[in-house]
């Protein structure tokens, strides 16, 4: 264990990128505003400074061409870190990772490898809006071939940008945009490796999954319920833990997932899935997910706030599951609306 | 009629209502950064801050039956289309007198009596959608076009080339307006796109195009007329490029520190406003007594809008869930 130094979450990120690119030549990062301006989140400040226009280079709004050019670049041996400001500008640029980037090693029988990491931030919180303020997760996590991360806090942020990098095949980083400002403690010779998920918490009476910034939420709500809840950062939504998550669920007999995303369609219907098909007969409870209701992301504070999984709201799911051994309500269906 | 039918009407008659117009988009998106300043808006915001001539010219030689495609720096164009500064600024503090109830939020204003679809976040996404609504014309044969607004950084973004193209084979009557403010985001346009004029792009795709100057209301309405006299005509789209200067940053979080020095000073020399009231002026329609009254009475006005708005009640947690699909009927 080596020391930690206090930092913000988006820090974080500076410093991996930093780390990695003076590690090795090949590394280097292009995107909207990401050299003169630092990036708009500032994930990116004094990079350019240090490393230089060849390596750290602003693109034209083009998330396709940029995006496609990083499939390329890392194909012939470059380590290309693209940053899509907003996940939603994704879209345009999805072909080129999921169909293109993700393929390429299965279609080249084994010959190519893409190291390329595609960096968006994501979530909501903000007040940016529908089109501005959702995770996607689902977008990319039905890709076989790519692989899909989401840090919870600035070691996470560090470390799995430094295993992304690292990574040989196409890595996905969602960023979630309100924990830019946090500030975390960080170990820099700590490694997470991509796959591996982070028990933040033990306990024996419920294992809580969470992704992104529904950690701190679920963190939160553990602690107003005083309940003895082992606490998992899923970190990695492809390929996801199972035998960390799976040893959990054994241990307590009952699994909650936290997630920011549309209750139909989510990650955590797949862990909710397995749990249920591989450990059904040692379960004490029906395991169940809390979300966000199947709509866009209002932009009204009031909603918005109400919208994403609050810890009160996750307090009180966990606390009446462990005593009436049914599954709560969701906040929406007690409100009577759908 | 409608008030909002007014609004749009007030302006397609008169010189003097256009410049009240853009006055008003100058003492609203001021009135902006207050609030935001004092906590009363959250998220972000871009402001048209010197865009307000192409704002109100192409809203005064629209029909309200055309169809407006336009961004998330959009309330210049939603004021100039003649939607209510309370259904503008309800929209950006997320409360229910807003064009969308709150849900939508700065970036997303809309009124389909006046013409303008939603606007996007989308770079570059309203572009496809509004050679859409022109198809629409089209088969329907309607003498009615849809006009795209968007900015420099949409030219680099492949919606604009596949639309550019489509619009072309298609001869679709449809108007393409480029608002060039110079800066895509953070970054200067010289350092992302290797042309100055953008316009110039459209002979690829074999289509009529031309720049004009963006700061001079009659140089806009000038401008727009030839290109939807030619889209109402069947002659097919056009792409216009205004050349206009972005005075704010970006959005909220950006102060433009990247400018080059004097640029801001130079372009303000220029400021659409100071263009109009000197033609106005000169022409006798107004003096210096009667531009004072309408600027310190607009103050008043907005300053009542902001009022009105702050009145108005916070969205009920139902209204997320609504608007989703469209609710089930009896077929055709």
């Amino acid at each position: 264990m080596g020391t930690t130094t206090p930092m913000r979450f988006r820090q974080a990120i500076v410093n991996a990128l930093a780390d990695e690119m003076r590690a090795d030549s090949t590394v280097m990062l292009f995107g909207e505003d990401v050299a003169e301006a630092e990036g708009p989140f500032k994930t990116s400040e004094g990079l350019l400074t240090e490393f230089g226009p060849l390596r750290i280079r602003d693109t034209p709004i083009s998330e396709m061409g940029f995006t496609g050019a990083a499939v390329g670049a890392a194909i012939m041996g470059m380590k290309p870190v693209v940053e899509i400001m907003f996940m939603e500008f994704l879209g345009v640029a999805l072909d080129q990772l999921v169909t293109e980037a993700a393929k390429m090693r299965y279609l080249s029988n084994g010959m190519l490898s893409v190291p390329m990491v595609v960096r968006a931030s994501v979530g909501s919180g903000l007040g940016f809006g529908c089109q501005h303020s959702q995770t996607l997760e689902n977008w990319v996590a039905a890709t076989p071939g790519l692989k899909v991360v989401c840090p919870s806090d600035a070691q996470a942020a560090y470390s799995l940008m430094r295993a992304s990098i690292q990574d040989p095949d196409p890595v996905m980083i969602l960023e979630p945009r309100i924990l830019y400002a946090e500030r975390g403690d960080v170990d820099t010779s700590l490694v997470l490796p991509i796959g591996k998920a982070r028990v933040l918490r033990k306990g024996s009476d419920i294992t809580v999954v969470a992704l992104g910034q529904m950690v701190n939420v679920a963190r939160n709500a553990i602690e107003k319920s005083g309940l003895d809840v082992e606490l998992i950062d899923l970190a990695t939504v492809v390929p996801w833990d199972r035998e960390t998550v799976l040893a959990s669920v054994k241990k307590t007999g009952r699994l909650v997932v936290v997630e920011e995303a549309p209750k139909s369609g989510g990650w955590g219907s797949e862990i909710v899935a397995a749990a249920t098909s591989e450990l059904f007969s040692q379960l004490k409870g029906a395991p169940f997910r809390i979300t966000t209701p199947d709509v866009p992301v209002p932009y009204s504070g009031v909603l918005e706030a109400r919208f994403v999984p609050t810890a009160d709201d996750v307090a009180r799911q966990l606390t009446e599951s462990l005593k009436s051994g049914t599954t709560p309500k969701s906040w929406w269906e007690l409100e009577g609306l759908k | 009629m409608s008030a909002e039918l007014k609004r749009r009407k007030a302006v397609q008659e008169d010189a003097v209502a256009q410049y009240e117009r853009m006055i008003e988009i100058r003492e609203f998106e001021e009135q902006i950064n207050g609030l935001f300043a004092s906590g009363a808006i959250r998220g972000t915001t871009h402001l048209c801050l010197g865009q307000e001539a192409l704002a109100v010219g192409l809203a005064s030689v629209l029909r309200p039956t055309d169809i407006v495609s336009a961004t998330y720096r959009g309330h210049g164009i939603a004021l100039a289309l003649g939607l209510s500064p309370e259904a503008v600024l309800g929209e950006i503090m997320g409360k229910t007198i807003g064009c969308c109830g709150g849900v939508g939020g700065s970036m997303h204003l809309s009124n389909m009596e006046l013409g303008l679809l939603p606007t996007s976040a989308i770079i570059g996404g309203g572009m496809p959608i509004a050679a859409g609504a022109a198809l629409s014309f089209q088969v329907r044969k309607t003498d009615d076009v849809a006009v795209a607004v968007f900015g420099d950084g949409a030219t680099n973004i492949g919606a604009f080339h596949e639309t550019l193209n489509l619009a072309s084979i298609w001869n679709l009557p449809v108007v393409f307006i480029c608002d060039n403010n110079v800066y895509g985001e953070y970054s200067r346009i010289n350092l992302t796109t290797p042309l100055e004029d953008l316009h110039l792009r459209a002979d690829s795709y074999k289509m009529p195009h031309f720049s004009l100057d963006g700061m001079e209301i009659a140089a806009v309405q000038k401008g727009v007329t030839e290109a939807v006299n030619r889209a109402r005509s069947g002659g097919g789209p056009t792409l216009i490029e205004a050349k206009t200067y972005r005075f704010a940053g970006h959005s909220r979080a950006d102060q433009a520190l990247y400018r080059p020095e004097g640029e801001l000073e130079k372009w303000q020399k220029r400021d659409p406003i100071k263009l109009t009231e000197e033609g106005l002026v000169a022409s006798g329609a107004l003096n210096a007594e009667k531009i004072a009254k309408i600027k310190s009475d607009m103050k008043t006005t907005i300053e009542k809008v902001v009022a009105t708005c702050q009145a108005s009640p916070e969205p009920s947690l139902a209204s997320m869930f609504q608007n989703i699909f469209t609710p089930a009927k009896a077929g055709r």
